[in-house]
């Protein structure tokens, strides 16, 4: 067995959010989830998005995807307009959707099989590659029913890292597992953020995971969904979630956050 | 094996009621023969090629129809699962037909192309198409969205996306469409033979007349055993490998 494969990867990507507006009407409500959003997301970066839910978070990941349209307003990945999602930005979500008809390798290799430019040898070293990396390799050709919730998230991200995307966008996906398997996977996340230097988006409602794996942390206020505040994590990596200085940001993160509860409360009323 | 023994016995069981009743004499054996008789019809007529040849003509009938049925009744399911005037239109007219037992095709089967293979034929397709049409549509909706997403984010737009993606997720639907397709087409054809003589073949459907008209009841009831073996050895190689396959991945219905 030859050594890893130590294959060349994309640079991160810069990522610019210019007044992106978002409103959803249905006959029962109509809601105005995003309201000029202007962001910033430098190469290599790590920002998380922090808010209550309905903030429209989730909206903004899916609009920097290119899954949903804007209203207005554009996102440029490094200067070039999104219109639609494409391999340089894959999405990371709650639940892992991954393919219940695939198994493990299967499911790794259905972004490679899509991307052109490689042998199917190369996409099979690959796949092999990021089933290491994420500590899976003995499951390779296990069923994903067969998986906990935190293998499957594991997968999810070996298989959104195979296809070696320029920006990774996170949809909570660290959000259903139990406290001890999201510890690990923070430790995992920045081990690979080491080597890999991905432009990471991160969602959560989770201010301590934010403070955790994020260089910025934004705070969302939802209706209509606009960034209130922006925190600058200056620690170093890694980082551990229960260590004392990140205890004091999640303080002030947590505060500002409540504090803007309240107060889109009281507009409200 | 001791389920093959459970099996054997059951069915020795129901052999040995059968014998009890023919012996009892309260019945013709003209109406109930004994369970020899039948047998031996179905010894001879397995001898003599009849009934390979009658299963081979009704097969081969069933299963060209049933994969035409399923090669429209597939891409359709998935268009009208996509879009709303399919939907209205191709979707309302297959779910309008589906409630429509499939014998009721026969009259008209025979008027549009005469005493021939494609009378049969077309009876077998509309026996199958709109359960797999009605199937795929369901499984097609029934899919979470988050799939298509995914797929979508990793680059698979279009055909592929719908190969690859869309109908492996609604397999489950699907497999259960096919197997009622199956059944309907099954029974459609048999009908259409029983009514219908057609001189390019005879079918195990036309041997079941002829025991009716010869009142030859070993033969009618040797074939109506060929008949519900043959179903059940489909049901065996055509859907329990796929139920298998779906239970195994999806990891439902195991113990």
């Amino acid at each position: 067995m030859s050594a890893d494969p130590e294959p060349k990867f994309a640079p991160a990507a810069k990522l610019v959010v210019e007044g992106v507006s978002k409103r959803f009407q249905t006959p029962r409500a109509d809601v105005q989830v995003l309201d000029k959003i202007d962001l910033r997301i430098e190469e290599g970066e790590i920002v998380c998005l922090v808010g209550p839910s309905g903030c429209g978070k989730t909206t903004l990941l899916d609009i920097m995807a290119g899954l949903t349209k804007p209203d207005q307003g554009r996102v440029l990945a490094d200067d070039q307009l999104v219109e639609g999602p494409g391999r340089h930005r894959l999405v990371m979500f709650q639940e892992s959707a991954l393919f219940p008809w695939l198994d493990v390798f299967g499911n790794v290799m259905f972004g490679l099989k899509r991307k052109p430019g490689l042998s199917n040898g190369e996409r099979r070293e690959i796949a092999d590659y990021h089933l290491r990396l994420v500590g899976l390799e003995k499951f390779k050709h296990a069923y994903v029913h067969e998986l906990s919730g935190g293998m499957k998230q594991r997968i999810a991200l070996a298989r959104s890292l195979a296809p070696d995307p320029r920006v990774l966008l996170m949809d909570e996906p660290f959000a259903a597992l139990d406290a001890i398997t999201r510890e690990q996977l923070y430790q995992d996340l920045q081990d690979i953020w080491q080597t890999r230097r991905k432009t990471m988006v991160f969602v959560t409602h989770d201010v301590r995971e934010a403070a955790c794996l994020g260089d910025r942390v934004f705070l969302l206020s939802p209706s209509p969904g606009r960034l209130r505040e922006e925190f600058k994590i200056s620690l170093p990596r890694p980082r551990d979630a229960s260590s004392p200085e990140l205890a004091a940001f999640v303080q002030r993160i947590t505060h500002a956050l409540k504090a803007r509860l309240v107060t889109s409360e009281e507009t409200a009323a | 094996m001791k389920r093959t023994l459970v099996v054997a016995l059951f069915i020795a069981a129901l052999i040995l009621l059968w014998q009890a009743a023919t012996t009892s004499g309260r019945w013709s054996p003209v109406l109930l023969p004994p369970p020899r008789a039948v047998a031996l019809y179905l010894w001879d007529a397995l001898r003599d090629g009849t009934l390979v040849e009658a299963a081979g003509v009704t097969l081969r009938r069933l299963l060209l129809g049933y994969a035409i049925g399923i090669a429209i009744g597939l891409p359709l399911g998935l268009a009208t699962s996509t879009s709303e005037y399919m939907q209205d239109t191709v979707g309302a007219l297959a779910l309008g037909l589906q409630t429509l037992p499939s014998v009721c095709w026969i009259p008209l089967a025979l008027l549009w192309f005469g005493q021939t293979e494609t009378a049969m034929l077309f009876v077998v397709v509309m026996g199958t198409l709109w359960s797999v049409l009605l199937a795929t549509d369901t499984g097609a909706r029934n899919i979470p969205p988050i799939y298509a997403r995914a797929a979508r984010t990793m680059g698979s737009e279009g055909f592929d996306k719908w190969t690859r993606v869309i109908l492996p997720a609604s397999l489950p639907f699907v497999v259960s469409g096919m197997k009622q397709g199956w059944a309907f087409a099954w029974r459609s054809l048999m009908a259409a033979e029983i009514f219908v003589t057609i001189l390019t073949g005879f079918g195990l459907g036309h041997l079941l007349q002829y025991g009716r008209e010869l009142s030859a009841m070993d033969q009618v009831i040797g074939v109506m055993v060929v008949i519900v073996v043959i179903g059940l050895i489909a049901d065996k190689m055509l859907f329990s490998p796929c139920e298998r396959f779906l239970h195994r991945r999806w990891g439902t219905g195991l113990k």
